[in-house]
């Protein structure tokens, strides 16, 4: 029987590495991929804890979440679009208009 | 279902070891492709916690249009390889982001622990044992009752982004 620790465990892991991404990728696009991975991470938890009680609200949770990462997905690349015409440019580091 | 643990490992190891990759990777179209194969192992786990809903959502949405769109943009930008982790980023910032990444497992491993662990007497005993729910029509009647106003809301939400990713990406507007 899978129980709901090994889910959390696969949860967590799967978030550590959606960080690491976020802090160790130089290029705007793996950036946004990792953030993908975090919210996958938390949906994963979500419908775990959803089996667990027994109730379909965490299903449901999901459903927002992943419009909700669509939206994101849609606004964050037209900015990455909008950014590369700006700069010719994928790096973060290069977009420092805003650093004092 | 003696089935159950072994199929869980597989979709777990898949999908730890593309993300992985995903992060691993240096070609941006090769990272889009390795994140399909893990929301693919994602979907998976989802039909084994008994929610095949969100499992055909992860396929449809996540995997068949939201990542095809960032695969849309990798190829129109025609993004280049990024340079080696080593040649890019100092030792000190690299080896900090590791340690953190590290440290951020083992923190949520032990939450999570604590977490399943202090609600096991109060729940059902041995978790996962609650009657799964008949998916699909349970789904649909929460969601168009209880949740409706945050469901029409999300339309709303949608109309936004629609409307603000044009605009971003427009060159004149």
């Amino acid at each position: 029987m899978v129980s709901l620790n090994h889910y959390l465990f696969l949860s967590a892991i799967l978030f550590a590495i959606g960080t690491t991404g976020v802090f160790l990728r130089r290029n705007v696009i793996t950036v946004l991929l990792s953030i993908e991975i975090m919210l996958n991470a938390a949906n994963l938890t979500i419908v775990a804890f959803g089996r667990d009680f027994g109730a379909v609200d965490g299903q449901i949770i999901v459903f927002f979440v992943v419009t909700v990462a669509a939206a994101e997905a849609a606004v964050g690349l037209a900015i990455v679009i909008a950014l590369f015409r700006l700069r010719e440019s994928l790096d973060p580091d290069a977009f420092t208009s805003l650093k004092w | 279902m003696g089935l159950e643990l072994p199929l869980f490992y597989v979709f777990a190891a898949v999908a730890v070891v593309t993300s992985a990759l995903v992060i691993g990777q240096r070609s941006p179209v090769y990272s889009v492709m390795l994140l399909i194969a893990s929301f693919a192992a994602l979907a998976g786990l989802y039909v084994l916690l008994d929610a095949p809903f969100v499992a055909v959502i992860q396929i449809i949405i996540y995997a068949g249009a939201i990542l095809v769109l960032f695969l849309f943009v990798v190829m129109l930008l025609n993004a280049p390889k990024e340079a080696a982790l080593r040649e890019r980023v100092a030792a000190g910032p690299r080896r900090a982001g590791a340690v953190l990444g590290v440290v951020l497992a083992g923190e949520l491993a032990w939450a999570l622990w604590h977490a399943a662990l202090s609600r096991e007497p109060a729940g059902s005993g041995q978790g996962m044992s609650a009657q799964p729910v008949d998916s699909v029509r349970a789904i649909g009647q929460v969601l168009y009752t209880d949740y409706a106003f945050a469901f029409e809301v999300t339309s709303l939400l949608i109309l936004v982004a629609m409307v603000g990713a044009v605009v971003l990406a427009k060159r004149h507007v």
